[in-house]
């Protein structure tokens, strides 16, 4: 439809008749007097509150515990079979009892049957209690992190930002992005905030340090 | 021009209906309070709140005056990213468009994420006639959808509907869509959700194909962005084979950088969060991950008329956060349904008789369905001065429009004058007005005063000055020489 191409082109342009001609689009001037971060607190505690506040759960633990904690809340979570991304780190499951299946060899009915996944994140931030995932190392495609009903996320101390501006600077727009903050919510009926509608109702967080 | 809201009556009467409705009012009522407060909270919480706003202007402005160079540099992206560009100068041909695509794929169902676009070229209607059926997935749309309805809200479009209601519509509609109610469903909204997760779940895992909109559109990258809470916008983005997506031409954002503006002012001035939960981003397809056929449909449908308008044209700045519903007394007290549009509220009263014109009745009332009271401008996230695009509509209303112009003010006068408050801000929005339209009054009573002399309007009410003495405060005059406003 080519000619409807040059038709809204053109009527773009006829609206615009009182632009001058010579006008670049930097001659507009975009004020950036405000700011990268916000001083809300330091970072990862921020992150922690910001993600409680999500009724998510987290926990924070230092690199060597990291088996252990993922452990212990796949048998919280009385999990028996979960997903995990291919190329997730070995050990991260190497202590627990629950069966993990690569998520590259499921379709969307097997995902559908498994009780989690388990996936590291691209980055993280603090001030929104947001965790973006780019499908990058130890992430998988998206289908796998929107199917199963319990999420357990592991974050990086080295990948947690501040603000907005820092995240977006650090992501690549030419991978497909999910940005979460907290489970899936509605509040559609009457305002009620519902967990849980369509992505995963449990979200939860280990943060490394 | 809306088969959906054909038959609409002008604002007033609609107005006069549902201020009428005590339900309605109270469901609003308590809707619109409970987000603006949130709102106000995490507002508060950036206290570079105003540079951002001034940044979110300025860019959209910077789009809007360079949107030739923008669309193109988009198609490019889009292209080279592996999508498909198509152009639609009208809802006839979006849908056209959209209808030929769906057909491509061999399928006669599509999932739907909420999307204005689709509802202003009422996409539905057109794929329904080409025996495609669409599924609205979002809760609220789901809700609208099977209750036969028309959304009232931007974001929460069945904020008309309490829970009970709700339940009815389950029960009564679900089975004729797909999977039913589940037996003995109560009105307590977690069994409501869950409800809608079973009914759609069976869609989401089996349709091939989705129909999406998108929040922002970066040119430089050809990303798109959808912002949402529940998932449902993550399914039909990630699951079928072939995604389409209907972006009206304004939704451009220069580069990818600039989301870092968009990013924060959206979900705080929308839904009152710091984030909404879920915010999917892609750039073309990628291989092993998603649909591997991505159509990028750019609609103008009047657009471009917006455009054209030197004043009227920072209505496309608009982000559809809603923000200027929740504040409005206007809109708290009619509803959605009363404007007659998708695009209801001050927003609504501003974009719409520029998208479709003023020849209609309804759309020649809607710039009088405000009292310029300015909230809207207040806590608009891009600032786009409504009251200032109202009144200049108002006079192009009054232009074209004799006698229906002079009814449809002298009732819209009617409603305003009979309440004090709303005598008080009309006032205060006359006396910003003065300089704008001189000898005529702005506001309700422009086209009486056509015909009429008027005395100078006061720089500031009496009622208002009496206050200001009263209070020691600066006089409005005063206080924009000093820069409180802009
Ligand atoms: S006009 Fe402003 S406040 Fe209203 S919906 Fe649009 S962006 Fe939000």
């Amino acid at each position: 439809m080519s000619a409807s191409r040059e038709h809204v082109l053109a009527r773009v342009r006829a609206a615009l008749a009182d632009v001058p001609r010579d006008e670049k689009p930097e001659d507009v001037t975009v004020p950036d007097d405000y700011a990268r971060s916000h001083d809300q607190g330091e970072p990862i505690g921020l992150l922690v509150d910001r993600l409680e506040d999500y009724k998510a759960v987290v926990h924070r633990v230092g690199a060597a515990d990291l088996p252990a904690a993922v452990a212990s809340a796949m048998a919280w979570r009385n999990t028996h079979r979960v997903v995990v991304p291919a190329d997730l780190p070995a050990d991260w499951t190497s202590q627990t009892a629950t069966r993990t299946v690569a998520g590259d060899e499921l379709d969307i009915d097997e995902l559908d049957a498994v009780d989690g996944v388990i996936t590291g994140c691209a980055v993280a931030i603090a001030e929104t209690g947001t965790i973006v995932l780019d499908g990058g190392a130890g992430q998988g495609r998206r289908a796998v992190t929107l199917i199963p009903d319990y999420h357990l996320c592991v974050v990086r101390a080295d990948q947690v930002v501040a603000g907005v501006p820092e995240a977006v600077a650090r992501l690549d727009p030419r991978r497909p992005l999910t940005w979460i903050s907290g489970p899936s919510a509605t509040s559609d009926i009457e305002l009620d905030r519902v967990e849980g509608v369509h992505g995963p109702r449990t979200l939860e967080v280990i943060i490394v340090e | 021009m809306s088969a959906t809201f054909m038959g609409m009556p002008a604002f007033p009467e609609a107005a006069r209906a549902a201020t009428g409705d005590a339900q309605l009012r109270h469901n609003l009522r308590k809707a619109t309070r409970t987000i603006r407060d949130k709102r106000a909270a995490v507002v508060e919480e950036l206290d570079d709140w105003a540079g951002l706003r001034a940044a979110g202007a300025a860019i959209k402005n910077r789009t809007l005056r360079h949107l030739d160079t923008y669309l193109e540099r988009l198609e490019e992206a889009v292209t080279a990213a592996g999508g498909t560009v198509h152009w639609a100068a009208d809802a006839a041909e979006a849908n056209a468009v959209v209808t030929d695509l769906v057909r491509a794929t061999g399928h006669d169902e599509v999932v739907k994420v909420k999307s204005m676009a689709t509802q202003e070229i009422e996409l539905n209607e057109a794929l329904a006639e080409a025996g495609i059926t669409a599924y609205e997935t979002d809760l609220a749309e789901l809700i609208v959808q099977l209750g036969d309805d028309t959304p009232s809200h931007i974001l929460v479009p069945a904020i008309h509907r309490n829970r009970s209601e709700i339940r009815e519509i389950f029960r009564a509609k679900m089975a004729e869509w797909g999977v039913p109610a589940p037996d003995g469903l109560t009105d307590d909204p977690r069994a409501l959700a869950e409800a809608a997760r079973t009914h759609l779940r069976e869609k989401f895992l089996t349709t091939r194909v989705a129909v999406s909109g998108a929040n922002f559109a970066v040119a430089d990258t050809g990303t798109m962005v959808v912002l949402e809470s529940e998932g449902n916008g993550r399914m039909c983005l990630t699951l079928p084979e072939t995604l389409i997506s209907v972006v009206g031409i304004e939704k451009i954002v220069p580069t990818w950088a600039d989301l870092e503006v968009f990013l924060q002012l959206l979900p705080r001035s929308s839904t009152g969060e710091r984030m909404n939960p879920y915010t999917s981003t892609w750039t073309g397809v990628t291989p092993g991950d998603g649909p591997q056929e991505f159509h990028l449909v750019l609609l103008d449908n009047g657009r471009t008329d917006t455009l054209a308008d030197q004043v009227g044209r920072q209505a496309l700045r608009c982000i559809r956060c809603s923000a200027c519903l929740n504040i409005c007394p206007v809109y708290e007290r009619t509803g959605g349904h009363a404007y007659g549009s998708v695009y209801p509220g001050p927003i609504g009263a501003i974009l719409t008789p520029q998208l479709r014109g003023t020849a209609s009745e309804i759309d020649a009332s809607l710039p009088y369905a405000s009292s310029l009271c300015g909230a809207c401008y207040e806590v608009c996230p891009v600032a786009i001065d409504i009251p200032e695009v109202l009144v200049h509509l108002r006079e192009r209303v009054t232009e074209g429009g004799g006698h229906a112009a002079e009814r449809t003010a002298m009732a819209a006068a009617g409603w305003v004058l009979e309440d004090r408050r709303r005598l008080t801000l009309a006032q205060r929005a006359a006396a910003k007005a003065r300089g704008l339209v001189p000898r005529r009054l702005p506001g309700p009573g422009a086209a009486w005063t056509d015909t009429r002399d008027v005395p100078d309007i006061p720089a500031e009410s009496f009622r208002d000055q009496w206050r200001r003495r009263e209070s020691g405060a600066p006089g409005r005059n005063e206080r924009k020489k000093r820069g409180g406003r802009r």
